[in-house]
């Protein structure tokens, strides 16, 4: 579904990506791991259009790396970004009605009630302003958000930031049923723990290049990666 | 001073108010959107005026399509203003745009200024709008009265439009986060467009009424409604459309009932409204209905 090759990323003299190729296949889950500052982040801005790249971006075999973000978005890719930032002075409703900014009117009420399906919290508070939800629920909304425009390839930036052990691993089941209905996920976590048990396939980032990659069981138990990033002796 | 005169001034500071108001919902939402002081807006009154007029006067169309016809053109005017001076700096640091937008006013009333010249033109004030009516002794003018009416009519409708529609929506999300916005799959330039359309469309709905006013108009007309306008803006809290409608209010009536209790000091009306933008925000800076801000709230 998409393939990444050559990837550049250059923040002014900053290299923040170093030509870094990766593929995410159809109906997988395939994340992307490593510390603060790898270059993970830079990554998915890339790919939705958000900073320039250079290099190559193929979704669905058509190059989107110069296309501007909407248009990418359009094209069937979301993301979940970063510290959530739902619109915090929209209410959820809203925030939904956003997500779904190029569905036609009648699309929206089915996808609003899959949405309450998913997400039964944001039904009692739909009515709510964003900014008064909890953390976890934000990244529910946040989720519900970037769904709304039935992408085919979902991308999220750190889900589990900031959020309590208990939220976080609803949030990773939640990941797992939409994989299940057949959603292509793009997952960029520090909790490599959490994201490899998930994930059929991880790549480990190490300033800007990718330093180990293969099957996330593997990884899980890889030596270099127990020590490194799973805080293991 | 009886009620009689009370209330007339009333009804006169609030058809002011209504005028600043309308101008300075533009100042608020372009700063909402792209957080730029847009110096220009006030010059777009006057180009409104100028639309107008050239539709009455000089092509001699009946005074609704003139009026219609340079509404639009003026939220052309604005939509093209920031397509060429503002949008290739939307990365710039924001002085930069700043000054641009000074640059730009100075542009407008030159270019006014050359191909109207200088001497002031009496503006065709349509029947409609002329003559007074008398209530209960009371005198008031129709354009006092239609005035305030009319900026309620559109206010009505822009809050709709921010509330109820999907571009709305899209224009308070703006205020808020600009990437997000974008990776909703939403064409940010469009809705910054629309922002410059709307504020540019009642900007000159303002002015022609100011014209209507006051019917001597003249390239430089739009610099003082235009700054008691960015007043008002402020005033109400900056990035706060019934804020701006709020101040603009405050202003006018402020203004007009000060000529009116102290006549002595009428000379000083203009450092009025900015006085008591400087007393009120010394209690609140961030103006009536500023709350945050870091946050949009239109």
């Amino acid at each position: 579904m998409l393939e990444v090759k050559d990837l550049n990323v250059f923040y002014g003299v900053i290299h923040a990506v170093k030509g870094i190729n990766f593929n995410v296949p159809d109906g997988k889950i395939v994340t992307l791991i490593g510390a603060n500052g790898a270059g993970k982040s830079s990554t998915l801005k890339a790919i939705i259009g958000l900073v320039r790249p250079k290099g190559e971006i193929l979704f669905k075999g058509k190059e989107i790396s110069k296309m501007p973000a909407h248009l990418i978005a359009r094209s069937g890719i979301a993301l979940v970004p970063e510290g959530r930032r739902v619109f915090v002075n929209l209410t959820i409703l809203e925030n939904l009605r956003m997500g779904g900014f190029n569905k036609e009117l009648h699309e929206l009420e089915p996808l609003y009630e899959k949405m309450f399906e998913l997400f039964p919290i944001l039904k009692e508070r739909a009515y709510q302003k964003a900014g008064t939800l909890s953390g976890g629920e934000q990244q529910m909304l946040a989720i519900a958000r970037a769904l709304m425009s039935e992408p085919e390839l979902l991308m999220l930036d750190e889900p589990s930031l900031g959020l309590a052990p208990l939220i976080v691993a609803e949030v990773f089941d939640i990941l797992k049923e939409l994989n299940k209905q057949g959603r292509t996920i793009l997952l960029v976590e520090q909790n490599a723990a959490q994201a490899l048990k998930l994930a059929d396939y991880g790549y480990v980032l190490e300033n800007g290049t990718i330093a180990l990659e293969g099957e996330a069981s593997g990884l899980l138990e890889n030596d270099e990666v127990r020590k490194r990033y799973l805080g293991e002796d | 001073m009886n009620l009689t005169i009370v209330l007339q001034q009333l009804v006169n500071g609030i058809s002011l108010g209504s005028l600043y108001g309308l101008v300075a919902i533009g100042y608020t939402m372009v700063y909402g959107v792209i957080r730029l002081i847009n110096f220009a807006h006030g010059d777009i009154m006057m180009v409104g005026m100028y639309f107008a007029f050239t539709g009455i006067a000089m092509l001699f169309l009946p005074w609704w399509a003139a009026f219609l016809l340079s509404m639009l053109a003026s939220a052309l005017v604005g939509v093209i203003i920031d397509r060429v001076a503002y949008k290739p700096l939307r990365n710039a640091s924001r002085i930069s745009a700043l000054i641009t937008a000074i640059g730009v006013s100075f542009f407008l009333e030159n270019s006014f200024l050359v191909i109207y010249g200088g001497v002031p033109k009496a503006f065709p004030v349509p029947s409609v709008f002329g003559g007074a009516i008398n209530i209960h002794g009371v005198i008031f003018p129709n354009i006092a009265i239609i005035t305030p009416i009319v900026a309620m009519i559109f206010l009505m409708i822009l809050l709709f439009i921010l509330h109820k529609t999907k571009y709305g929506m899209a224009m308070r999300a703006l205020s808020f986060d600009f990437e997000t916005v974008r990776i909703m799959g939403v064409n940010v330039d469009l809705v910054i467009s629309m922002v410059f359309a709307i504020g540019s469309f009642l900007a000159a709905l303002s002015g022609i009424f100011w014209a209507m006013r006051y019917p001597a108009i003249n390239p430089l007309i739009g610099i003082m409604p235009g700054l008691k306008a960015f007043a008002a803006a402020v005033l109400g809290g900056i990035g706060s459309v019934t804020g701006a409608a709020i101040g603009g209010f405050i202003i006018g009536i402020s203004e007009i009932l000060v000529v009116a209790l102290f006549p002595s000091l009428a000379g000083y009306k203009d450092a009025f409204a900015f006085l008591f933008l400087i007393f009120v925000l010394l209690f609140k800076p961030t103006g009536i209905m500023g709350e945050d801000l870091e946050r949009g709230r239109f």
